[in-house]
């Protein structure tokens, strides 16, 4: 055959010929910019758009960021230094005003001398959290998570030590009521005494055993009131103390709103409607103005524990939507197959339903989270001093009146760490628990 | 039920109530429904002592007595002349009436910012599928950045900028000013944005907004005959087989009676000038406006940009391919296969972010915005120490609008959603 062939064509090549680099324009850097910013013109339109809009951003906050001032006692001795460096009228941030103001941004007005306690119950926290948040961890670091909030509330607001230990043995007291409670007369019986000793015992003798206590062994560390925390440590508090007590509640509105039983039903749904439908600004009013009306004549609590509670009430009925949805996109054979098997209601959904749909509900959930932290940011309003709160009155100094922007971003950039990495650890959850493609 | 066996025939026995399951859940629904109405009868005895102790009494008569404050801001007359405790007073109105120019001035910047989000939000969102890595990458960092830093933070940073950043009005005096208004007609300055106005020269009625009502209700007219036309175009078409071209009466018939009416009324432009140390005549959106508007905008459509992000994705890409398998264009395509189905996933969680920028736009304290919390939850319970009839109040305006929004929107959920047979 090739040989026929070779009379009938002039020319026939017997060797390969080594392979050809592509042409500039097909590989590479130029492959990559022609297909992926000027592959057409609408595309090289947006590329120039784009260019020129990066540009100028950047050509206007890089040069004022990098030629900031860290070190100066007031914004004129700030703009001395400028004028020193660069000439009059250059602009230069003067991110003095975060290095000296930092401690007041970070813990507000706490006693400067005691601000170890609160990093040692930040860093209780993360010790706290990191088993909660990755599995990989020993299990037996959830019982110092158990422990952690009392140790943090201690360390925070000071006092006895008894007070949070007496309230903690509450807790004890209710798990110890439950077990014996189901165990000799029914499971009925265990959780209302659960929910009933505890109570009781919180109510009528906790006060007097905490002051029984303490005048034995005071064992005390020098209390800080709450109107004197503020910044970024106050946004924590809040976030965090919502965060841990709407997930749970959260929970149960859901459940009730997904429940046969009517009553409870009803009373769910008006619960989330009537909360989520009137803005957070007016509840935290309503907790600042108005709940005097609501408690016994001369009760006065915390203005921080009203908030904490409102937060709380506010973002539990946000979950409680979230994890509806989670339930209501459980397939219907899960719900049978538990009954199928004899579970109780409340086996069932902690063994079967909630694991699933908790799953399902994590991105929800986790955006709840982040704009219940942004949402810490709304207490100003009511007096407290947050981190935005902070600013105007670092502002209205004489020191610092004219800063704006090192502030703002200061305060910009530490939210969005904080929520940006929530969001990462939800992507990161999320493909942990994915069941489906592996 | 019907194939149960005969219950035993012992009677009923109180332990019933709490190991059978048939009564159960009775025996739970009545403890709860006892310790609910415990609880709130303790509530309001709270609250009927304390207010007897206050001296207090609950009553909503606060509502027409004069309410002597100003609102910089209104859509509806204010301050001119009213009735107060039923006589025509001058220069003061009650409080009635500051709590309806708040409750406007809250759904004013509810609706526009709800238009200017959407607008930011879908492009966003389909450029940050876009196939330009620098395009979708900058978009991908918009999102993000509003995302993350909280809304407050960016209405007072955005506040900041107007008033810091901006020229003042004397900056554009003299032969060669510093600051020139932009075509002559919009003139931006640290005190707020003149834009032209339209007056009305010969017109209807003699308060403002009732003309503009008018044109607002000629309008909706307009867009009603419009599905009208395009019904019967679709009839013709399910008929014949052809579709008439209907887009230029329905252009004709949107614009139409609404210019003539405007120009039976004497519509002309009102163009801002300086004069003395600032603009005059014009329209003066204020600084508080501005910055509300912009930042509640910004920040939903970082969020809507996602939304419409996630509902283009959850069409698979068979959908196209299959409509163009069948032969149809790409904007048929668009309008007939992916559209219909990418808004089922979109249009939800869009109204939900709605509600949320209507809820979020009492943040306009922080800017001293009027908006209804600042005049009947604000100065009205300020001046009369109203707190709890207040603040109900407050309450009802922003529960009512956001059960008529989530109930639009289950309405139409349930005429959209996939009819499972």
């Amino acid at each position: 055959m090739s040989e026929t062939h070779a009379q009938t064509v002039a020319f026939v090549r017997e060797t390969m010929i080594p392979e050809q680099e592509p042409p500039l324009t097909e590989r590479g850097v130029m492959k990559w910019l022609r297909e992926n910013l000027f592959s057409g013109w609408v595309n090289i339109l947006l590329t120039l758009v784009s260019v020129v809009v990066i540009w100028a951003a950047l050509s206007h906050v890089l040069p004022w960021a990098f030629r900031g001032i860290w070190v100066a006692d007031n914004l004129n001795q700030c703009r001395e230094i400028r004028d020193a460096t660069y000439g009059p009228g250059v602009a230069a941030a003067c991110w003095a005003v975060i290095t000296e103001r930092w401690p007041q941004l970070m813990f507000g007005f706490y006693p400067a001398e005691l601000y170890w306690r609160p990093v040692l119950a930040f860093i209780v926290f993360l010790v706290a959290i990191l088993p909660v948040l990755f599995t990989e961890l020993p299990r037996k670091m959830l019982w110092f998570s158990v422990a952690a909030p009392f140790i943090a509330y201690w360390m925070i607001w000071g006092g006895s030590l008894w007070g949070p230990i007496v309230v903690a043995s509450g807790f004890v007291l209710g798990f110890f009521a439950f077990t014996i409670g189901s165990r000799v007369i029914g499971n009925l019986v265990g959780v209302l005494a659960a929910i009933v000793l505890p109570l009781l015992y919180w109510l009528f003798l906790a006060g007097s055993l905490t002051d029984a206590l303490s005048s034995v062994l005071p064992l005390a560390i020098e209390h800080v009131d709450s109107k004197q925390m503020g910044g970024f440590m106050l946004a924590i508090i809040i976030g965090v103390s919502g965060i841990i007590l709407s997930l749970p509640l959260g929970i149960l509105l859901a459940l009730g709103r997904q429940s046969d039983l009517f009553f409870i039903n009803k009373v769910s749904v008006g619960f989330i409607e009537m909360i989520r439908g009137v803005p957070l600004i007016v509840w935290l009013f309503t907790a600042s103005l108005l709940l005097n009306y609501f408690l016994p004549p001369g009760t006065n609590f915390d203005l921080m524990l009203r908030v904490i509670i409102m937060v709380t009430l506010f973002s539990s009925a946000y979950i409680a939507e979230v994890i509806r949805g989670g339930l209501a996109a459980l397939p219907k054979g899960q719900y049978e197959a538990a009954d199928a098997l004899g579970l109780d209601y409340w086996k069932s959904m902690r063994l079967i339903i909630l694991p699933q749909s908790l799953k399902i509900s994590i991105p929800g959930i986790v955006s709840t989270f982040i704009g219940l932290f942004k949402d810490t940011t709304l207490v100003v309003f009511i007096g407290l001093l947050d981190p935005i709160g902070l600013t105007n009155s670092i502002r209205a100094t004489t020191d610092w009146n004219g800063v704006y922007w090192e502030l703002f971003v200061f305060v910009g950039l530490l939210f969005f760490v904080f929520c940006f990495s929530m969001g990462q650890y939800s992507l990161f959850l999320e493909k942990k628990l994915r069941r489906e493609h592996r | 039920m019907s194939v149960m066996t005969e219950p035993p025939s012992q009677g009923f026995r109180l332990s019933q109530l709490l190991y059978d399951t048939r009564y159960r859940s009775l025996t739970i629904q009545v403890v709860a429904m006892v310790l609910l109405m415990l609880m709130l009868s303790w509530l309001l005895s709270n609250v009927i002592h304390n207010l007897q102790e206050l001296g207090k009494d609950f009553d909503f008569g606060f509502l027409w007595s004069r309410a002597g404050y100003d609102i910089n801001q209104r859509l509806i007359e204010y301050n001119t002349s009213c009735e107060v405790n039923g006589e025509i007073v001058n220069s003061v109105c009650s409080h009635a009436r500051a709590a309806t120019v708040g409750i406007l001035n809250t759904l004013l910047v509810a609706v526009l910012g709800c238009a200017l989000a959407t607008v930011l939000g879908v492009i966003a969102g389909v450029l940050r599928l876009s196939n330009n890595w620098l395009v979708a990458k900058l978009m991908a960092v918009y999102v993000e950045g509003f995302r993350n830093v909280p809304l407050l933070l960016w209405i007072i940073l955005i506040f900041a900028l107007m008033t810091e950043s901006m020229p003042a009005p004397r900056a554009f005096r003299g032969d060669t000013p510093e600051a020139s208004m932009i075509l002559d007609a919009i003139a931006v300055t640290n005190r707020g944005i003149y834009i032209p106005g339209i007056n009305f020269a010969s017109p209807f009625f003699d308060s403002g907004y009732l003309n503009w009502l008018l044109i607002v209700v000629v309008l909706i007219a307009s867009i009603y005959a419009i599905t009208l036309i395009n019904h019967s175009a679709t009839v013709k078409q399910e008929a014949t087989g052809i579709r008439p071209t209907t887009w230029y009466i329905n252009l004709a018939v949107f614009f139409l009676p609404a210019g003539i009416l405007m120009v039976l009324m004497g519509a002309h432009l009102n163009f801002p000038y300086l004069k003395g140390f600032n603009f005059t005549e014009g329209v003066h959106l204020r600084n508080s406006l501005i910055a509300l508007w912009i930042a509640l905008s910004l920040y939903t459509g970082a969020f809507i940009a996602e939304i419409v992000r996630a509902g283009i994705m959850a069409i698979s890409k068979g959908q196209s391919e299959a409509a163009y398998a069948l032969g149809l264009r790409p904007g048929t395509t668009m309008n007939l296969v992916i559209l219909p189905q990418a808004l089922r996933v979109i249009i939800p969680p869009l109204i939900s972010q709605y509600l949320n920028l209507t809820k979020n736009s009492s943040l306009a304290i922080a800017v001293g915005y009027m908006d209804v919390r600042s005049t009947l939850g604000g100065i009205t319970i300020n001046q009369t120490g109203r707190e709890l009839e207040g603040m109900l109040l407050l309450g009802l305006f922003y529960l009512v609008t956001s059960l008529v929004i989530s109930s639009a929107m289950n309405f139409y959920n349930n005429s959209v959603k996939l009819k499972e047979r």
